[in-house]
């Protein structure tokens, strides 16, 4: 018998269709996940399931939750079904705990509302430790910003799970998680669902999120079905042309050119980058924390170089003494022999030959400028500003290489998909044709095939202009792709170092070993290809 | 909290010492010899040395400061040199109107802003939304002036329901005191609750579209529920600012409404011995303001740590 059957749900919001015909079926135990790009409904499908759909939608079909139709519920008895029979778990960790209200209160409070049985805290306390956060480790007083990203996660899948529902909808439950993070949440979602035998709709982006542990998969594209399969038919013989090239781009690999061996562009030595600490009391010293501590490597003309670790472990810190953004505390960063901090402010004749492109293709520009004007940004850091005709002439230029139309300059920032936004990124930090380009998790917020069409332009331009790179993320399949070095950071040391493929393919270090088993795989034959 | 406490407190020492400094430099800076102001152009050199010998004018300025400063400690505010009394009484007659005047208008405020804007927040872009923003902008517009005058007009002049003006001493008992501030203190009122209606509302709305709302619906609470318990305190921040705010100004800016009901409060003590030249009362009401508004400052910044727990951490 099925716990859940959405039967023909087609879904308007707005006049708009997002969801046409979709039906699915989830029995008790079972692992369904829904996956493929933005906008394709798959979020959508779980909202609607929950009936918490935005203002101004419009349902069509059958949702069947233990046989009966929660289409025809009131609001009364979907707030009963809420939390209780159903429960969600989101993807913004970050964001998705109240931060006025403790831990506990939050885990209680869906129990006070269903279990008026049950004591709240004590039911609080026990399926906090089953998640892995028993109250001797992390008080149940504590507030949501004193913990981790992880422990977060956890506590919201507490809240799910407070009132032992019988379906679990996780919408991008590790998304916004490191690997190691991501792989400890995925297998407690799955534990849970065997012990309780709850059924598990999970959506994801990432196919290779689920392949292991779904017991089916339902491929989506613009608010269709477009396939149902297990994994191991699914990634063996796809049948759905969409699902092929799915398959296909999420193993992409973009071909680099040859590396010549140059002198050293970039120069860190001994760098070290501390913070003070709050004071304990007035006549203690105050602590300090080593973001950094006494990193030393080269990045030689031409390298593609990557660097990888989890969050926290000093890699936006580095970045940022790279860019000479901040003084370094010892140690010295140098560009072809130049310091990129020097008399106490950013070297502009170093600046102006390293650009970046940050992670957050929507939050990096200004809304309220155009393109033309975004993209010609760097020019501040010219001695002599290129004049009218000339700067035209190179947003031209800039634009094409990089994909668009020279007519977009005109343009804002919003008429853009996220994709594209991440071309005019690239096409600011070309324009003043640095040296070296520092990639700050560039290609983290894309979308699969759009992630492979930006690495592609990325190892084109690194072909044409004879760029070198700095990589940063923490996505090992977009660093061993595009790569020829990799250096693996924690807590501010480098760990390893070395050529990309020896490294994936023979790690030294038991974090680097921990990193790659934790990173999630297509399977192996796609991965070796 | 007790470190974000002691911390805020020590800012606010240093705050009350740099202000008191600059005022103190401000009327050193203004010219004019107040004892030479004080006995008028026929005055003879020795009285006017005796005067200033009394007014302590002849020590340094350091000195002068310090007395000051230790007069004001111990409710010494030095004497006017227009009326030739002490300051501390005119002062304080004068807090006693505007203080409760300040703290009624502003409670009348909140009673208006809150379900105003809370409404409009959960009708966002509905009828009772646009009919309720469209009121506030209503009175945002109105002068304070205009709808004072009408307040008298309907509830003085027409009704008798109030006096048109003055004020009755609170030793005539709390009511009819309340009583005569009233008027005052809803034409006081109205624009500051149009604001702070606006800001709950627009508080109200960023947190509605927070991802933690979400999660408190996924877990079954109604809507009701959700704004109650997960909504209103976390929408509190800039609503707390704003009325810091508010508060700090209604103090002594409400010197038209004062002059339209004839109160005898600080705002119209101000504006008589500037027009006086009686610099030290000038001197004292701003000192007694400033102080006034960091302590107001200071509450609000406790409040806020009472609100929302990352303050109390990040001290």
């Amino acid at each position: 018998m099925s716990l859940l059957q959405i039967r023909n749900l087609s879904l308007c919001i707005n006049r708009l269709k997002i969801l046409h015909d979709i039906s699915m079926d989830i029995s008790p135990g079972e692992i369904v996940a829904i996956t493929g790009e933005s906008g394709s409904g798959k979020s959508m499908t779980a909202l609607a399931t929950m009936q918490l759909l935005p203002e101004g939608s419009k349902t069509k079909g059958q949702i069947l939750i233990n046989d009966r139709d929660t289409m025809l519920l009131s609001e009364t008895e979907m707030c009963r079904l809420r939390g209780n029979t159903v429960g969600m778990v989101f993807q913004e960790p970050m964001t998705a705990l109240n931060p006025v209200q403790t831990i506990g209160a939050q885990v209680a409070e869906s129990v006070r509302l269903h279990r008026p049985d049950l004591d709240p805290m004590a039911r609080a306390a026990e399926v906090l430790t089953r998640v892995g956060l028993s109250p001797e480790l992390v008080s149940l007083s504590r507030f949501p910003h004193t913990l981790s990203g992880g422990q977060r996660q956890r506590v919201i899948i507490a809240i799910a799970i407070a009132c032992s529902p019988k379906l679990l909808i996780a919408d991008e439950p590790t998304t916004a998680l490191d690997v190691t993070t991501q792989a400890q949440i995925l297998h407690l979602l799955q534990k849970l669902t065997t012990e309780d035998s709850m059924g598990l709709m999970m959506i994801t982006h990432d196919l290779a999120v689920v392949t292991q542990m779904a017991d089916q998969i339902i491929i989506m594209k613009n608010g269709h079905i477009v396939e149902k399969a297990r994994p191991s038919n699914l990634l063996n013989t796809p049948k759905h042309p969409y699902t092929k090239a799915l398959i296909a781009t999420s193993a992409h690999r973009a071909t680099l050119p040859r590396l010549r061996q140059e002198a050293p562009l970039l120069r860190v030595r001994n760098v070290v980058q501390s913070y003070a600490l709050p004071r304990r009391s007035i006549f203690t010293a105050p602590g300090k924390v080593y973001a950094v501590n006494d990193v030393s490597f080269d990045i030689p003309k031409g390298i593609r170089l990557g660097l990888v670790g989890e969050s926290g472990c000093g890699k936006s810190t580095l970045t940022r003494s790279i860019l000479g953004l901040e003084p370094v505390k010892s140690g010295a960063i140098t560009l072809d022999g130049e310091h990129v901090f020097s008399a106490g402010r950013p070297n502009l004749a170093v600046r102006r030959r390293m650009q970046v492109v940050f992670q957050d293709p929507y939050g990096s520009f200004n809304p309220r400028h155009r393109v033309a004007r975004l993209i010609t940004e760097p020019f501040n850091l010219l001695d002599k500003k290129p004049t009218a005709t000339e700067s035209m002439d190179r947003i031209a230029k800039s634009l094409t290489s990089v994909g668009l139309l020279p007519s977009d300059a005109q343009k804002y920032p919003h008429q853009f998909s996220g994709g594209q936004r991440q071309r005019i990124a690239i096409a600011r930090a070309i324009i003043i044709r640095p040296d070296l380009i520092i990639f700050d998790e560039a290609v983290s917020a894309l979308d699969v095939s759009v992630r492979a069409q930006i690495l592609d332009l990325i190892t084109e331009l690194c072909r044409q202009y004879n760029l070198t790179y700095l990589f940063i993320s923490h996505d090992l399949s977009v660093v061993r792709n595009i790569t020829d070095h990799v250096l693996v950071m924690k807590s501010g040391k480098i760990v390893e170092r070395g050529s990309t493929e020896e490294v994936f393919s023979n790690p030294q270090d038991t974090y680097t070993k921990s990193l790659i088993s934790a990173a999630p795989q297509l399977s192996k034959r796609t991965y070796h290809a | 909290m007790l470190r974000y406490t002691l911390k805020r407190l020590l800012s606010l020492l240093i705050s009350l010492a740099i202000a008191s400094l600059v005022i103190f430099a401000t009327i050193e800076v203004a010219p004019g010899d107040p004892a030479f102001f004080m006995l008028g152009i026929n005055a003879q050199e020795d009285t006017l040395a005796a005067l200033r010998v009394e007014l302590g004018l002849d020590k340094s300025k350091p000195q002068r400061y310090w007395a000051w400063i230790t007069g004001m400690i111990h409710g010494d505010f030095g004497t006017s040199y227009q009326y030739r009394t002490p300051i501390s009484g005119m002062i304080s007659a004068r807090l006693w109107v505007s203080l409760p005047l300040a703290l009624y208008a502003l409670v009348i405020s909140v009673l208006i802003a809150f379900p105003v804007g809370i409404y409009a927040a959960t009708k966002r872009g509905k009828k009772g939304d646009l009919i309720v923003m469209g009121a506030t902008q209503f009175g945002l517009a109105i002068p304070n002036f205009w709808f004072a005058m009408m307040l008298v007009l309907i509830f003085a002049i027409n009704l008798r329901w109030f006096s048109a003006g003055g004020f009755t001493s609170w030793d005539k008992g709390v009511f009819s005191a309340l009583k005569s501030l009233t008027l005052p203190a809803l034409a006081l009122a109205l624009p500051q609750a149009a604001i702070l209606a606006r800001v709950m509302r627009s508080a109200l709305l960023d947190v509605l579209s927070e991802d933690f709302i979400r999660t408190a619906r996924a877990k079954g609470l109604s809507r009701r529920q959700t704004l109650q318990y997960h909504g209103l305190r976390n929408a509190m921040i800039p609503v707390l600012t704003i009325l810091g705010l508010q508060l700090s100004f209604l103090l002594a800016g409400g010197i038209i409404i004062e002059q339209v009901f004839y109160l005898p409060g600080l705002g119209r003590l101000i504006f008589q011995s500037i027009s006086a030249r009686d610099l030290i009362v000038v001197e004292s009401v701003t000192m007694l303001l400033v102080f006034a508004v960091i302590i107001i400052n200071f509450i609000i910044d406790l409040a806020y740590a009472i609100v929302d727990p990352r303050l109390r951490a990040r001290s």
